[in-house]
């Protein structure tokens, strides 16, 4: 099975460049998910593998072979589109077939492949049907055996899951993980829904304006967001950006935010810091401690009136007034009565799970 | 609490009222049902007059009641119109024009369909270099008027030796219609949803499977609204089927025209009216037989619902 090879790939309509200068290479049954807001250039770059569209510059490697002029169907590829994109006057069985059109394969074969994915995706009792008569899930299903009868090594994914409700969407998520576990191949997938991607892939790329702004791991996304614009894109609620100033005296580094400082000694920076430097700190609402309880290795306490309180069942948020803004607080609910409206709470937030970055440019120090 | 108004009347709660009140008739609606009546009328009563003129005997015609009910009623006048009508000096009835209108019909019909949906096609759904001055071009040929171009038309289908036969006037209704009948297909297939487009182009990637496999089973409707239109503008043409029609090789309608026209001795009404009727129907028929296929939507289930 194949490697994805993108090698300085530029997109553009007239004078819009939508992808700049982009370089991606993808592993081997690898589950990449191209992650980033509507607009950012990831569907595009995911009809560029395709062949759906064609590169302005660069080149496209699957394996040993550079595809970037061959047509669709030569590439090697299967996809799975976000609208599903079934044949409506073909049956289950005949959609499936058609997906092995370009395949010159013999009949024997072409029947043992849809039962074979009628078979792994339980989709058997529906092979007669026609598209009009599944459910939202079942076309789903459909549309991805289409893909899977084809048998090759790399599948595209196009937001697949975002007509489904929330719980065939969950369900579904697993499915195709467990899919990809099976089959070995190497998937890409397009979502702009972060706990997708966090929960299936193996590795993320992170993208905004036609740019990767990070590729890596979910935890190296998570734990260690490369810039200020990934560090506010993955989590929920928000990662908390608040500008700071940097001091730096007799070995002890602090930032200064909104009256607090914030004991950075510790912090591991790329770059030496500066005094007075003017940076953005980064605390993600779920790693503040318990009110009136200290957490370890404390980078600062913050004590804050309580602006309001939402509860969503399983988690709970307190907005916290700081300096002219809010920070977002992740609670336990059953402690969401001590954060009163009005009230003034003591927090603590730890060291290790500080992030800083560069004002000027957004990158993490 | 809230109030509703409705047509100046006060209603206290705001749960609906079931039965709905009937409004009366108004004087409004009077009108219309007037006016209506009337429209109705004016198509009305001529095609009386032509049916029962059509079954009358010439002896009551001359009596001048025209819109006095046929007594005896007679077929005589359906089976000379038909049978031995005569056009010019050659009698042998609307029948040689049927067979030639057929004649005429199912070639141009299959031509034009064939060619403006394949075209529609690659315009609406591929990638065709110059679509867009090709289109444009198209949309000006769809509106020149036939008769500017009827004599360079007819030097050219003389030196291409089919002037005067049926299948020069089949090919040149299906050239004529071609422009239009372009944009329609076009239109309809610029319609379908860009993803089945691009997941045909996957699986498949061939420009002729795609439009059998795929396309042209999603196409039923429009199908059926081009046959409509062809068969209707088709059959009915009178200034082609004449100028382009030889001896023998004329449509229905340019042999009614005849039929008319010719007289020894007096006007057969009679035979003149069952000569228009038989005429008219096809067209007829096929409308109300297809009319009830425009139901299903095309893409019924092909994408998120």
């Amino acid at each position: 099975m194949p490697r994805v090879i993108f090698e300085d790939i530029i997109k553009s309509y007239g004078k819009l460049t939508v992808l700049k200068n982009l370089d991606l290479a993808i592993d081997d049954g690898e589950f990449l998910v191209l992650l980033g807001p509507s607009g950012c250039g990831k569907t595009t770059l995911l009809n560029l593998l395709a062949g759906l569209l064609d590169v302005t510059a660069g080149r496209i490697m699957i394996g040993e072979r550079d595809v970037t002029d061959l047509d669709p169907k030569d590439r090697g590829l299967a996809m799975v589109f976000q609208s599903y994109a079934l044949y409506p006057t073909k049956t289950v069985r005949g959609n499936l077939k058609f997906g092995l059109a370009a395949h010159k394969l013999p009949p024997a074969e072409v029947e043992q492949r849809i039962a074979w994915a009628a078979k792994l995706l339980q989709i058997e009792p529906l092979l007669d049907r026609k598209p009009a008569q599944l459910s939202g899930g079942q076309r789903q299903r459909v549309a991805i055996g289409r893909a899977l009868v084809k048998k090759v090594g790399v599948f595209l994914f196009d937001e697949p899951l975002s007509n489904l409700d929330a719980k065939l969407r969950t369900e579904m998520r697993l499915e195709i993980k467990k899919l990809h576990d099976e089959l070995k191949s190497t998937i890409v997938y397009v979502t702009h829904d972060q706990i997708e991607a966090m929960t299936m892939a193996t590795r993320i790329a992170v993208m905004d304006a036609g740019v990767i702004q990070q590729f890596g791991t979910p935890d190296e996304i998570y734990g260690r967001p490369a810039n200020l614009f990934v560090a506010g894109f993955i989590g929920s609620p928000a990662m908390n950006l608040r500008p700071a100033t940097l001091s730096v005296s007799g070995g002890k580094v602090a930032a200064r935010a909104a009256g607090v400082n914030l004991d950075v000694t510790h912090y591991g920076f790329v770059t030496p810091p500066r005094d007075g430097q003017s940076v953005v700190i980064g605390l993600r609402p779920e790693h503040f401690g318990e009110p009136d309880a200290a957490v370890a290795d404390p980078a600062g306490n913050f004590s804050l009136p309580v602006q309001y309180s939402e509860k969503t069942g399983s988690d709970a948020t307190a907005y916290l007034k700081f300096g002219d803004g809010l920070i977002a607080t992740r609670v336990d609910p059953e402690q969401i009565g001590r954060f009163k409206q009005g009230d003034t709470v003591n927090i603590s937030f730890p060291q290790g799970k500080l992030h800083v970055f560069d004002a000027s440019s957004g990158r993490r120090l | 609490m809230t109030m509703v108004f409705s047509s100046g009347e006060a209603v206290g709660d705001s749960a609906p009222r079931f039965p709905r009140k009937r409004k009366g008739i108004s004087g409004r609606s009077i009108a219309i049902l007037v006016f209506l009546s009337i429209c109705a009328a004016f198509f009305l009563v001529p095609l009386y007059v032509i049916i029962t003129t059509s079954f009358k005997t010439m002896e009551q015609i001359r009596e001048g009641a025209i819109f006095s009910l046929p007594s005896p009623i007679t077929i005589e006048p359906w089976i000379n119109a038909w049978d031995n009508a005569c056009s010019g000096i050659r009698c042998e009835g609307l029948k040689v024009g049927f067979w030639n209108s057929v004649a005429i019909l199912l070639p141009s019909l299959a031509l034009s369909m064939i060619l403006s949906s394949v075209t529609g096609y690659a315009l609406a759904l591929w990638n065709v270099r110059w679509a867009g001055t090709f289109l444009f071009l198209l949309f000006i040929c769809a509106f020149v008027p036939f008769q500017i171009i009827m004599i360079p038309l007819i030097i050219l289908s003389s030196g291409l030796k089919v002037y005067g036969t049926i299948w020069g006037i089949a090919i040149i209704h299906a050239v004529l219609s071609m422009p239009f009948l372009t944009l329609v297909f076009r239109n309809y297939y610029k319609g379908i949803p860009q993803e089945i487009m691009s997941a045909a182009m996957m699986d498949s990637g061939s420009f002729w499977r795609i439009f059998g496999e795929i396309i042209v089973p999603m196409s039923g409707n429009i199908f059926i609204v081009v046959l409509i239109l062809q068969v209707t503008s088709i059959w009915n043409d009178f200034l082609l089927g004449l100028t382009f029609g030889g001896l023998g090789t004329q449509p229905m309608s340019v042999v009614l025209a005849n039929v008319v026209i010719t007289t020894t001795g007096e006007a057969a009404y009679n035979e003149n009216m069952a000569a228009a009727l038989l005429t008219a129907i096809p067209p007829l028929v096929i409308y109300f037989v297809l009319g009830k296929f425009f139901v299903q939507g095309i893409t019924a289930g092909a994408i998120k619902g």
